[in-house]
């Protein structure tokens, strides 16, 4: 195996990270736990102090008929010295826990990269399955690999023997056995993952005993087998990192944490209403655990009641946040409008994915920034932002509650499946230091001062005061229809009309003053090229700048957060480059929203193959439009 | 909270605010306003306490002539925002105002969420069997071979029955109401109050310009003895111009019918009494139909159970109680950490 792989020419070899780094693919049935092996070998690299990015990919289907290649379900880690961007371009590794697994990933594995296989999954039926004419292991299918046979199977069955376990329980203990040769060959503490298995099967004894031995008996075996191809042990530097304490986090759990410390910075309580739906859930289930917070939880009957139930919350005064995914987020438009109009805060968060309609649930995508920029019915602007890693959700949620409570409006947080899912290690937030920004609800007392209080505005902000049912004096009705722009009542008056939908755009339009400059990512602030990205491109665009720059290419990199309003000096900034490229996983969406907002030549670079983006990719494209 | 005790004793003209009325003239809406507006101040209730939520129709514009806080949603969603607003301050009084098309078609699949629920709220169906304000479609309570706009020849649907569809919802309360009916319905709207719960009313409305008199055979003043049973609980179902008639069970048919007292050798005995915690009593009594049976109204189902609200916060709380309140640095810290150094 080649670690240390210098770049070569063209994109199908490029290996421009840190060069002590190495990718690994867990591939196996959805059955087979591959993500489950993947979080624990992750999170003993995470403890063996490296810079790690992971890509958890598994299929729509909860368990698609064991052996097909439909049911394939794989992990994907990098690892190494310094930050690591992106899951990388082609593994180093690939562990196939059957047929199945070998056929789908053998396109992605680096020539000369490293299979390991479990021969004793090899029978003729899954080789059928998985639509291998002939056995793989036998012809020359995998001529350019060097290849690890192992009977993981029967090795397995025999470690587990002494615990009495039926058949199927003691094949499920297969995954272990792989993590711990997996764990010697990367010289890894095996303590973190006992215990964890420990813990995990508390009131199943047998079962932890089970996996603890076959971890166990995995790592014995790259100690002391004699293969045909020598099995190496590797050691990768650690990664050099500011200082301070650090754990993995997956972005479900960073955008619950941030949400957490939002309301609490906002001094307010959370009414978050969601439905189930692929793959926004995880927020939804952290959210719920976490009971003794201020925040209640409500599984709602659909994606509709879920924002409306949200709506009503930031009616009586708590913050009202929904969750979901691109057709879910269909459904609530109609809602959205009414918050517009109510001009109440609500955070709604779109985790994306492939599209349209059911589109591909477990495949990401950034496909829904036209849904999200654009898609209601009326004149209804909303602010936008977007997640561009899983530690950056949690800012990116204060950011979201932040916006809503300063200009009483919903805010819509896009992330995606990628981002909610994958983790990285991230160097946990000093809460203390974060700048409060408490609301203040209208009183008794300024309703005694000045009438129709909950329809004045903030001078600068044009946020209507928030004035919660419960205090005498403020009692008033909102709604859908058109309002009064001094008394809030119903108002069919076309002039006010007009005045109330240039007063909603204005208050949108106006938040560029309260949100950060545009800042350059990577490079010079001018010159021949800059790269445009938005949330989880952000890692191969960034990997790829820093690899051409070291070629000697002039490329830059900008990362947009908020996209609904722009950063004032975005289009002074891409002025200043003869070229804008935009790789986004959609159709050319953000290139022709800043074409729009800026007359400007944007190039789009599209990818909807429900996979991110590969540093070779980009690279290769910079190459094209620099060199010609 | 909601019953404290004002200084000053409240009327109803507390209750109403300075938007005009713009239902059409006559419209039965008018009554169930007045008589709401009427009965809020003897429930004890404070205005800055109570919030009025609808969807869209012409019963929705409710909230906006109430002097309370009130929320005109959208279309069929009222009880997922009241839901919202429960969830956010159980304290508060939350009146849901909706129709038959509102709330039992674009928003049916939330009228049955919100009652399986069991949310504690007070939801006021006005049933006219039309939509109104869209100018007279026939709704999803419209009988079979309505004409309409949009069914010039005679709807082909089946009707559903507000009252069946709250029953097999799982609702812990139905009451029904006749808009014209001003002595009875304060009543229903105490006990509606009074329930802890999701307490469902449907209330007979007429809508004089597209569906006038379509529960005349039984709301009718001159038809109203004969055709109404005022359902209360521990007395039996008798009704009639000489209260000489009566509800009996037929116990090898399995169904309600009538009977007049004295003939046939019936006697006040044989007269089912009503019990408001019988569920299969009141899933016949609200299946009665003119013009073979008369209609029963009042409160004919109340069976309380636990509050959703009061379900949510007890976990809260058994959780509270268990690991203290949250502490988001510790959760973050919690698991597999490492220091850099
Ligand atoms: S259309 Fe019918 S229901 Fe609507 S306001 Fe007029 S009379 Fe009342």
């Amino acid at each position: 195996m080649n670690i240390q792989n210098p770049p070569k020419d063209g994109t199908k070899d490029l290996e421009f990270e840190e060069l002590e780094s190495v990718v690994i693919r867990f591939a196996g049935d959805s059955g087979d736990g591959m993500q489950l092996t993947g979080t624990q070998f992750m999170a003993s690299t995470a403890l063996a102090g490296h810079g790690l990015s992971t890509f958890p990919d598994f299929p729509a289907e909860i368990r698609a008929p064991a052996g097909t290649t439909f049911g394939v379900s794989a992990f994907q880690i990098k690892f190494g010295s310094g930050r690591i961007l992106t899951a990388g371009d082609e593994p180093d590794v690939l562990v196939a826990m059957n047929p199945a697994a070998l056929k789908v990933n053998l396109d992605v594995l680096r020539e000369g990269g490293l299979v390991l296989t479990d021969t004793g999954s090899f029978t003729a039926r899954n080789l059928q399955k998985a639509g291998f004419e002939e056995n793989p292991l036998k012809d020359d299918t995998l001529a350019k690999f060097q290849v690890i046979e192992l009977d993981v199977t029967t090795f397995t069955l025999e470690a587990v023997k002494e615990f009495d376990l039926t058949k199927k329980d003691a094949i499920r203990c297969k995954n272990m056995w792989t993590l711990g040769l997996m764990l010697w060959m990367f010289s890894r503490d095996r303590i973190p993952i006992i215990d964890w298995l420990k813990a995990k099967f508390e009131n199943v004894p047998q079962i932890a005993n089970a996996n603890v031995a076959a971890l166990n008996a995995g790592h014995a075996f790259g100690e002391t087998a004699e293969l045909s191809i020598e099995l190496k042990r590797y050691t990768i530097p650690t990664a050099q990192t500011e200082p301070g304490l650090y754990r993995t986090v997956t972005g479900g759990e960073a955008l619950a944490w941030g949400l957490l410390a939002g309301a609490k910075l906002a001094n307010l309580s959370i009414m978050f209403g969601s439905y189930p739906i692929t793959p926004a859930s995880p927020l939804l289930h952290i959210l719920s655990r976490l009971k003794e917070f201020d925040v209640t939880t409500f599984q709602a009957e659909d994606e509709i009641a879920a924002i409306c139930s949200a709506i009503g919350a930031s009616f009586a005064g708590a913050l009202g946040i929904t969750s979901s995914s691109g057709p879910g987020i269909a459904l609530k438009t109609e809602a959205m409008g009414l918050a517009i109009t109510a001009e109440l805060p609500l955070v709604i968060i779109n985790s994306q994915r492939g599209g349209p309609s059911t589109g591909l649930p477990t495949k990401t995508e950034q496909s829904d920034l036209y849904q999200a920029m654009y898609g209601r019915n009326g004149d209804a602007p909303m602010p936008l932002i977007c997640s561009h890693s899983p530690g950056d959700c949690f800012y990116t949620a204060i950011e979201a509650v932040r916006l809503a409570t300063k200009f009483m409006t919903p805010v819509m947080l896009l992330t995606d499946g990628y981002i909610t899912n994958a983790a990285e290690p991230w160097k946990l937030p000093d809460l203390d230091a974060l700048e409060p920004f408490p609301v203040s609800f209208a009183t008794t007392g300024d309703a005694e001062k000045r009438d129709h209080v909950p329809f004045q505005r903030d001078k600068h902000t044009l946020a209507r005061t928030w004035a919660k049912p419960g205090t005498p004096g403020l009692e008033h009705r909102i709604g859908g229809l058109e309002k009064d722009i001094k008394t809030g009542n119903i108002s069919y008056s076309a002039s006010n009309h007009q005045k109330m939908t240039d007063l909603r755009m204005g208050k949108v339009a106006g938040i560029v003053d309260y949100i950060p400059k545009q800042e350059i990512s990577l490079g010079k602030s001018d010159g021949p090229l800059v790269i445009v990205g938005w949330g989880s491109t952000f890692g191969p665009i960034n990997q790829a700048t820093r690899y051409a720059t070291n070629e000697g290419l002039a490329v830059s990199h900008i990362q947009i957060r908020h996209l609904n309003p722009f950063p004032k000096n975005l289009g002074a900034i891409l002025k200043g480059f003869d070229k804008v490229l935009v790789p986004e996983m959609n159709k050319g969406q953000l290139a022709s929203v800043l074409r729009d907002k800026y007359l400007l030549d944007v190039l789009p670079m599209s990818k909807v193959s429900g996979q991110p983006f590969k540093v070779g990719e980009i690279v290769h494209k910079i190459k094209e439009l620099l060199e010609g | 909270m909601n019953e404290q005790i004002s200084p000053e004793k409240l009327t109803a003209k507390d209750f109403a605010s300075d938007q005009e009325v713009r239902w059409c003239p006559g419209c039965g809406d008018y009554a169930i306003l007045k008589c709401m507006q009427r009965t809020l101040p003897e429930l004890g209730l404070r205005p800055e306490n109570i919030v009025f939520v609808s969807g869209i129709g012409c019963s929705s514009r409710f909230p906006h002539y109430m002097a309370t806080y009130g929320f005109h949603t959208i279309h069929g969603r009222a009880p997922a925002v009241a839901t919202g607003i429960k969830l956010a301050n159980p304290d508060l009084s939350v009146w849901v105002v909706t129709g038959d098309g509102d709330g039992l078609s674009i928003g049916g699949n939330h009228m049955l969420h919100v009652l399986r629920r069991n949310v504690d709220l007070n939801i006021l169906l006005f049933n006219n069997e039309i939509y109104g304000l869209t100018k007279g479609q026939y709704s999803p309570t419209s009988r079979q071979g309505t004409k309409s706009p949009s069914s010039p020849y005679g709807s082909v649907e089946g009707a559903v029955s507000a009252c069946r569809f709250a029953l097999g919802a799982g609702a812990r309360f139905v009451a029904r109401a006749i808009d014209t009916d001003q002595k009875n319905m304060p009543d229903v709207f105490r006990r509606a109050h009074e329930n802890k719960g999701a307490s469902f009313v449907e209330i007979f409305q007429n809508c004089l310009v597209y569906n006038d008199q379509v529960f005349g055979e039984f709301a009718d003043r001159s038809v109203a003895k004969e055709m109404q049973v005022h359902a209360e609980h521990g007395e039996p179902l008798i009704y009639g111009s000489d209260n000489d008639k009566g509800l009996i069970f037929n116990t090898k048919k399995m169904c309600i019918e009538t009977a007049t007292i004295g003939e046939n050798g019936v006697t006040e005995k044989d007269i089912l009494v009503h019990d408001e915690t019988n569920l299969s009593l009141a899933n016949m009594l609200v299946a009665l139909e003119p013009p073979q049976m008369p209609v029963v109204v009042g409160i004919i189902y109340a069976n309380p159970a636990a509050t959703f609200e009061e379900q949510i916060f007890g976990q809260a709380e058994e959780r509270k109680a268990i690991v203290g309140k949250g502490d988001l640095k510790a959760i973050m810290s919690a698991g597999r950490t490492w220091t850099v150094t």
